[in-house]
């Protein structure tokens, strides 16, 4: 066993990018659910966003063109869902599901042609004097433009929920959707801009494992990130700065147990294996233990005539 | 005379199967309160739907100050000065009260000026009120203050309230008609939708009386009895109940120093009560609400089990019985809340009359359901109790308030009790039906049933009863004959003369 091979720097800065997927995954969903949407279809959208941005960076050789793409097939996608839920007035879990396997299926046929290739490569972000600080360089400075998305999206989003009043309003109708609709608020229209902007960041999430944490494209790459995103949400009490908390805390668990397996340690591979699950989940469950803040319209389907 | 603030003319909608408003037309003047009289389905809550820009009329117009007024959504509404109190559905409890307020306006300022102009306003008007409290952990009365100033905020000339009251104490009714006073005589109209006729007379200067969707009358309710109101809102002579002089038998419901911790931390523990009620016997119960009465309730239905001696039934210990073997003995019970305590809001009719019905009526027999018994049963208490619904196959919950609790209350009366204890069985029913559910009460106990009839309403209890209790953080008055009870007295009652303990028999 050998842990001076290990390298906090890089650990740090690896657990950063393994997180990343998750955390923009989860940004949208937050904001799905804290309009009183349950889309369970996470999972599917990321993989259609995945393949996508890979196939379109691929072949316009532009790995930015690819993630515009990966953003805009998740919005669509998400509009299935939209056209069940809101529309047809469905079942927003069953619905979800659907999502997640159609698209599971869905990309598994478009992307027969991409496997095996190699994505064109991202640029990391290269500040002179900046970047090559140590140990704050590599850490700070040193990673692809897109995880610097995620932890602004976030900001964002905090910052929305919080401050504005299209964050009160988006609010409001996950709360109570028939006194939105009473003060004259458009309930359906603002959850179907809600899902398609989660949409989007599932797209963007997928596309960040095929292009740049991987990067290659194989059938059902994103293996269970939207399900992690989805637990995310509900452990972090639907708060966007708990969130990046989890995804950093998972992507962290998840880095050191490959370092620890590479090192040799002596614990059975498949405890190690289940670490980030187990540990992600008691830590949010202890940070969740004050009041439940489930937006208390979640779930339910809005109907003007009721 | 002036031309009027808003002036309906003939405004039709309808909905499929049924006409909610027939070219309804009536006039509401500047700095007037007027009242919109009318029974549950009535077509009150469409027109001023419409009002408010929620409904569109199919034919008909509005004037707002003689210009022609017809709001595509309540934003415009809004914009125009008309501002709306509901019923329901208008709060969000996870928001905090500024937050809810900002909600209901067009341009809401920064929060800080928000919340002190929040406080500013409720001050000014005797509502004090916390900008950043949670709406969720409000009281009623509270919550009511929230939508209120979200109305004042925005200088309304014209202020909708639909049932303001029906969920106020005495004293929070007391300080909103001081609040709607001074409003009026700011110059603000207020449009006041309710069917507690006594508010309306010392309230409102005008009132327009519905009835099935057509404005069949209007009245200046100073110079009105309530009873002439009524009987315009029913369309027909309102009885009032009668009492056949009665004999008191033997005593068949009997609680003897009975003592109940809280269940909850927001509940009420009972403490030391003593209650007996004779057979042929209505025994009212008054209090103000969260002062013990549904603890009561639940222990003489037997969601609350005591010890075996505390609650007796003929002489027999009933206290560790569950609700399903007293029904079987004949004490039967209808809890106050209508959605999710005295019906299930979801099922059907049919399937709600099974809940209570089944042991009773004989609708199961070794656990296998007759629905068809049900239904018949469903059928029955409809029709004796004119609960307004197309069938028995639909859910509680799409019933309005008042009919619901028709058929809540129908279900027990229909069940023959030998002891019927009830919360507040007229609470949001208007006047003609409050009236046949008291009468259907006097009549079960002319049958020599013992009923226990628990409310908030003193005319209600002074109507029926033949003594009267009154509650008071968890302990019972010595119950008083009810005749000749004066305000005074009981009164006294309510804010608990314990120190003057009359020995019990």
């Amino acid at each position: 066993m050998d842990l001076s091979a290990i390298n906090p720097v890089l650990l740090i800065a690896s657990l950063m990018v393994a997180a990343t997927p998750i955390l923009l995954a989860a940004i949208g969903e937050l904001v799905v659910e804290k309009s009183g949407v349950l889309n369970l279809g996470v999972e599917g959208m990321m993989i259609i966003g995945a393949v996508s941005g890979f196939a379109i960076a691929v072949e316009t050789s532009s790995p930015w063109l690819g993630f515009i793409a990966s953003a805009a097939a998740g919005a669509v996608f998400s509009l299935l869902f939209v056209l069940l839920t809101q529309v047809a007035q469905a079942n927003q879990v069953a619905s979800g599901l659907a999502l997640t396997l159609s698209g599971l299926g869905l990309s598994a046929l478009l992307g027969q042609n991409y496997v095996g290739i190699r994505p064109p490569q991202m640029g990391k972000l290269d500040i002179p004097l900046l970047s090559d600080l140590p140990v704050v360089g590599p850490i700070l400075f040193g990673h692809d433009p897109i995880l610097y998305i995620g932890i602004a999206l976030t900001a964002g989003v905090w910052a929305m929920l919080k401050f504005t009043r299209a964050g009160l309003v988006l609010r409001a109708v996950g709360e109570n959707h028939d006194a939105a609709h009473a003060l004259g608020y458009k309930v359906i229209r603002i959850r179907i801009l809600a899902i398609m902007f989660g949409g989007a960041c599932a797209g963007l999430g997928g596309a960040y494992i095929s292009l740049i944490r991987v990067p290659q494209w194989t059938e059902g790459m994103t293996a269970g990130v939207g399900w992690i995103a989805l637990a995310l949400v509900v452990f972090a009490s639907w708060k966007p700065w708990r969130a990046l908390l989890g995804a950093y805390l998972f992507g962290g668990v998840t880095v050191v147990q490959l370092n620890l397996q590479a090192a040799g340690v002596a614990i059975p591979v498949e405890y190690l294996a289940m670490s980030p699950y187990v540990i992600t989940i008691v830590v949010l469950v202890i940070l969740s233990a004050d009041k439940s803040s489930a937006p208390a319209a979640l779930g339910r389907n809005f109907h003007a005539s009721r | 005379m002036s031309v009027p603030l808003l002036s309906l003319q003939g405004l039709t909608k309808a909905y499929p199967g049924v006409v909610a408003n027939d070219s309804v037309s009536f006039d509401i003047g500047e700095g007037e309160v007027h009242a919109l009289l009318g029974e549950n389905g009535a077509g009150k809550s469409t027109l001023v739907k419409m009002i408010y820009g929620l409904v569109k009329p199919d034919s008909g117009q509005m004037l707002l100050r003689g210009t022609p007024y017809a709001p595509p959504e309540p934003r415009a509404a809004r914009g125009d000065g008309i501002a709306m109190v509901f019923q329901h559905f208008s709060l969000f409890d996870a928001l905090n009260v500024a937050e809810n307020i900002a909600l209901g306006m067009e341009n809401p300022p920064a929060m800080k000026d928000l919340a002190a102009r929040i406080r500013e306003v409720s001050e000014s008007y005797g509502l004090p009120l916390d900008p950043y409290r949670t709406v969720g952990d409000l009281s009623a009365g509270e919550r009511q203050r929230v939508e209120i100033i979200r109305c004042l905020l925005q200088d309304p000339k014209l202020l909708i309230m639909d049932e303001p009251t029906s969920v106020l104490t005495p004293q929070e009714v007391e300080i909103l008609f001081q609040t709607l006073q001074k409003l009026r005589s700011e110059g603000t109209s207020i449009l006041y939708i309710s069917h507690k006729l006594e508010e309306i007379r010392t309230l409102c200067d005008h009132a327009t009386i519905l009835r099935l969707g057509k404005n069949v009358g209007e009245c200046t309710p100073a110079e009105t009895s309530a009873r002439e109101m009524a009987e315009l809102m029913v369309g027909s002579t309102l009885h009032t109940p009668e009492r056949a002089g009665r004999e008191l038998g033997d005593v068949a419901l009997d609680i003897s120093g009975l003592s109940v911790p809280a269940p909850s931390a927001f509940g009420t523990a009972l403490k030391n009560m003593h209650l007996s009620v004779r057979k042929g016997e209505v025994l009212g119960i008054g209090g103000v609400a969260g002062n013990g009465q549904d603890e009561l309730l639940n222990v003489l239905s037997g969601e609350t089990l005591t010890e075996a001696d505390a609650v007796k039934l003929n002489g027999a210990p009933i206290g560790q019985l569950g609700p399903v073997e007293r029904r079987r003995l004949g004490v039967l019970a209808a809890p106050e809340e209508r959605l999710g305590h005295a019906a299930a809001p979801d099922m059907s009719l049919i399937e709600n009359a099974m809940l209570t019905g089944a042991v009773r009526q004989g609708l199961e027999t070794n656990g296998f359901l007759n629905w068809g018994a049900a239904k018949g049963f469903a059928e029955n208490i409809i029709e004796a109790f004119d609960v307004r619904t197309p069938g028995p196959e639909n859910a509680a919950r799409s019933l309005s308030g008042g009919n619901l609790q028709k058929f809540v209350i129908g279900r027990e009366v229909l069940q023959d009790p030998d002891v019927l204890v009830v919360n507040q069985p007229t609470w949001g029913v208007d006047a003609a039906a409050a009236a046949d559910i008291r009468q259907s009460l006097l009549d079960l106990a002319d049958k020599g049933a013992a009923v226990i009839c628990i409310s908030q309403d003193l005319d209600e209890l002074m109507e029926i009863s033949d003594n009267f209790a009154a509650l008071n953080e968890g302990r019972l008055s010595a119950p008083r004959p009810a005749a000749g009870l004066t305000v005074d007295e009981i009164g006294l009652m309510l804010g608990g003369a314990h120190g003057m303990e009359v020995a019990h028999d």
